[in-house]
């Protein structure tokens, strides 16, 4: 079958086709055990050669402000109150006030209870999705499915999903059951991200994107991320998303590298180009300019586009930013010369 | 803008300090040569770095003579704790001084700063570290107890790793008590001088080692020199051969470490994109002049095609350029005599039927370079598939059965290397423990370490450089009273008769390094 063909087909369907049968945990574990394994070591050794690529002068400008347009601008505390959270729009419209030409980021993610604290602080900044403006404006993402540990039943997971939605979030980022995918119910697995991704559809609006939170930290081996990559994509996720920041370690260089590996290669069996968000433990500028670097030499600079690659990150911004004020001014500040959110 | 047209991003050349001219080091002083001195350029822009003398005939023996010296009269004397102490003054010089080292070394060489920097230059500096450990632990060598050094040795050495070669002769030869006379290659001798500012920095004895350069001539007057106890060569199979054909007879012990066709053995359950990481830095990796390159990829059949396509789109991401640039993957062609062998044999792939593919890639006006090729639909008999390439340049078969895959590995007449990728363990005992090459790497390839012995079968030369079975090379077993001593024994014991009194003690280590750290 050729790529556009694939395409046009339905999840479940095109699910059928590649597994060559149902999604049974049988089948998914004939096909997720039949992809080629990982070698960690040769894995870490490439992440870390692109780690050392040099990005300097007019790249690392257009870098610095890349990077900021792909920030979710996360805020996911147990003490998040509406006012945190307009705090953080805040940051998210105008990161940086002394300097207007600086871009926004893509989206700002909080807890369900908080999207309509979200929707409301940022008003005319927050514009849905339309076809002729796939970018326009700033997202909010809401976690859900009983984030971060994902122990509940699927039902409460699925009225978590349907209230972020309904409070107008515009991406969902769930957390898929780790438990079930390390025992071997990859079918179990593959029902509840179906069911979450039928809970993101709007009526009369455009469907929440469906990020899909693997939480390598606790798949521990290389092979696990690489199998739970393709079966979030199989079972229909928009975004593969590392990590719930919950639980260390979160996002790594060689991690990412190897989920990036599995978009290029669904890529290049379907021609659907699937969106990666590496999240947690980002906190410098150098660090996502690596993450950058790998994007582009891995997928392919295409990827570099909100709709295909977020950083999840908090900390990350004010360090992005105090860059950028020293690419601008020669010069470099300091923590008092960027805002707390 | 496009990101992946990464801007510039060169190495400083600021913190060079080079001369215009470089001498013979001799003694511990350079000196003019007696040759006609010869220019070495950058390949990467063919511009002139410096001027290099060439040595004579005459040269040689003064050199020869200051190293027999040096060997009778205070290295041969020095306890193997105090001779280790010299190893890591060099070592620590090395690191200090490594990024000046590195970036002559990518000027002089054309291989990538990034290389030089992470590769060549820590892996030359942790030989001596790891040799200089080894100095007061002779009895250990597997020679027997108190092993003896064997006296000066002639080392000659090839233009791929000009300084981690250095590395890999010199600190064994030195720990094992040994004094050397070492040539650079002809189109890369710069950081050898560099070396030789660091020995004296080191305060390291005169004479312990006298570095002369030149071209193939002075090589050969070398390891022709009557005085020499020891000849260790890497390079190319038809010199070694000449080499061990003028050896043949005389009391010389020799080390041979030539060429290579290494075969990397893909299998179809191999982690697919560290095979393909694999088989870049295998054959890509210093432009492919490399001895121990995975120049043959054996792939298994069933997977030939993908395995094609992975590597085709990984090559797109290759950067060719300016060997200063820290975002360049493959440098500048040595010589313009190498480029015209690898061009030859590349044009000889293609008549001979097989397909030839490189990716878009812009090279430099000036300077010598060659796109990174593969070449698919090759078959066994073609030369590109036999001859060793030392470019850049890769030929694809493919096998249906371990059994094909090991018939095939082996079916070459050199020895040197081989790399298994596949994701069962027992597979790769099984397939490793039937190939004839020195150096096995399963599931990645083009790693080097000194505790790891080195060399080939066949026509790759015979002796190991490094590890343990490294330093054997330069020592002999001891000399039993009563026993015929070998030469360097009774050179020793006859200086120590003639009540010699030249020593070097602890105490003058100790001023030395305070000069070497100031």
């Amino acid at each position: 079958m050729t790529s556009p063909a694939f395409a046009a087909l339905a999840t479940r369907e095109r699910t059928t086709t590649i597994l060559g049968g149902e999604a049974t945990d049988a089948n998914l574990r004939r096909y997720l055990h039949g992809i080629p394994g990982i070698d960690a070591v040769g894995l870490e050794q490439r992440a870390s050669g692109l780690g050392t690529r040099s990005i300097k002068t007019s790249s690392k400008r257009w870098a610095i402000d890349k990077i900021v347009s792909l920030i979710d601008l996360t805020t996911l505390e147990g003490a998040d109150t509406p006012g945190k959270v307009r705090s953080l729009v805040g940051k998210a419209v105008a990161p940086d006030p002394s300097s207007p030409d600086c871009p926004r980021v893509a989206a700002v993610c909080v807890y369900g209870d908080m999207v309509g604290a979200a929707v409301e602080a940022l008003g005319s900044a927050h514009s849905a999705r339309t076809p002729e403006t796939p970018d326009a404006g700033i997202r909010v993402a809401a976690v859900a499915t009983a984030f971060p540990s994902g122990r509940a039943s699927l039902a409460v997971k699925l009225a978590d999903v349907a209230d972020a939605v309904n409070a107008g979030a515009d991406e969902i980022d769930m957390v898929i059951d780790r438990g079930a995918f390390l025992s071997g119910r990859y079918g179990q697995v593959f029902d509840e991200i179906v069911a979450v991704k039928a809970a993101c559809a709007r009526e009369g609006g455009p469907d929440a994107h469906l990020k899909v939170i693997l939480e390598t930290g606790e798949l521990n081996t290389y092979d696990n991320v690489r199998r739970a990559s393709w079966l979030a994509i199989l079972a229909g996720g928009d975004f593969i998303k590392t990590s719930t920041g919950k639980v260390a370690p979160a996002a790594t260089l060689p991690v990412t590298l190897s989920m990036l590996e599995v978009v290029r290669d669904w890529h290049r069996l379907t021609g659907v180009r699937i969106g990666v968000k590496p999240a947690g433990g980002i906190r410098t500028s150098k660090d996502a300019i690596k993450y950058l670097v790998t994007v582009a030499e891995t997928v392919g600079e295409e990827w570099l586009t909100p709709q295909l690659f977020r950083f999840g990150a908090s900390g990350l911004l004010n360090d992005v930013l105090l860059q950028r004020q020293k690419m601008t001014t020669g010069h470099y500040s300091g923590p008092d010369y960027v805002t707390i959110d | 803008m496009k990101f992946l047209d990464y801007a510039p991003a060169p190495e400083s050349q600021a913190l060079l300090n080079l001369k215009p001219d470089y001498g013979l080091f001799i003694n511990g002083d350079f000196q003019l040569g007696n040759g006609t001195p010869f220019s070495t350029i950058s390949p990467a822009t063919e511009k002139q770095i410096a001027m290099i003398a060439s040595a004579t005939e005459a040269d040689v023996d003064t050199a020869v003579a200051a190293a027999r010296r040096a060997y009778d009269r205070t290295w041969s004397r020095l306890s193997g704790s105090d001779r280790g102490k010299y190893l890591f003054r060099i070592a620590r010089l090395m690191q200090e001084r490594a990024r000046e080292l590195a970036v002559a070394e990518s000027l002089d060489n054309g291989k990538p700063i990034t290389e030089s920097r992470d590769v060549d230059v820590p892996l030359a500096a942790a030989w001596f570290f790891y040799y200089a450990g080894w100095a007061d632990k002779l009895d250990y060598a597997g020679v027997g107890p108190n092993p003896a050094a064997l006296g000066v040795a002639a080392q000659v050495i090839p233009w791929n790793f000009p300084l981690l070669m250095l590395a890999w002769k010199i600190a064994p030869a030195l720990a094992a008590g040994n004094t050397v006379v070492l040539k650079p290659a002809e189109t890369t001798s710069l950081t050898a001088m560099l070396f030789a500012e660091i020995l004296q920095q080191a305060d390291l004895p005169n004479g312990v080692v006298n570095i002369i350069t030149g071209a193939g001539a002075t090589g050969q007057a070398l390891v022709n020199h009557p005085d020499v106890n020891k000849v260790a060569f890497t390079g190319s199979t038809a010199v070694g051969r000449m080499i061990a054909r003028s050896v043949a007879g005389t009391d010389k012990k020799l080390t041979l470490e030539l060429g290579g066709k290494g075969a990397n053995i893909v299998f179809d359950d191999a982690p697919i994109d560290q095979a393909i990481e694999g088989i870049i830095s295998g054959v890509f990796f210093n432009q492919g002049h490399v001895c121990c390159a995975g120049s043959r990829l054996l792939v298994q059949e069933s997977i030939h095609d993908e395995v094609i396509d992975r590597l085709k789109a990984r090559m797109n991401t290759l950067r060719v350029g300016d060997p200063l640039d820290k975002n360049t993957d493959v440098g500048a062609i040595n010589s313009a005599e190498q480029l015209q062998r690898i061009r030859e044999l590349s044009d000889i792939g293609v008549q001979e039927g097989a397909e030839r593919w490189s990716p878009d890639c812009v090279l430099p006006q000036e300077g010598f370079w060659f796109a990174p090729t593969i070449f698919t639909n090759v078959s066994t008999s073609h030369r590109i598939a036999r001859d060793e390439v030392f470019g850049p340049v890769l030929s694809v078969l493919t096998f249906r059965t371990p059994a094909e895959a090991i018939a095939k590995a082996n079916n070459t007449p050199y020895g040197l290397s081989a790399g298994i990728w596949s994701d069962k363990g027992s597979r790769i005992l099984a397939v490793a423990d039937k190939l004839r090459a020195g150096v096995i790497w399963a599931n990645t390839f083009n790693k080097f370490d000194p505790a790891s012995p080195f060399g080939g079968y066949q026509e790759s030369g015979y002796g190991r450089e490094g590890g343990r079975h490294g330093l054997a090379a330069y020592l002999a077993p001891a000399v039993r009273p009563g026993s015929r001593s070998k030469t360097a024994a009774v050179t020793t014991a006859a200086a120590a008769a003639k009540g010699d009194t030249a020593k070097v003690s602890a105490d003058k280590a100790a001023s030395a390094r305070k000069k070497a750290t100031k």
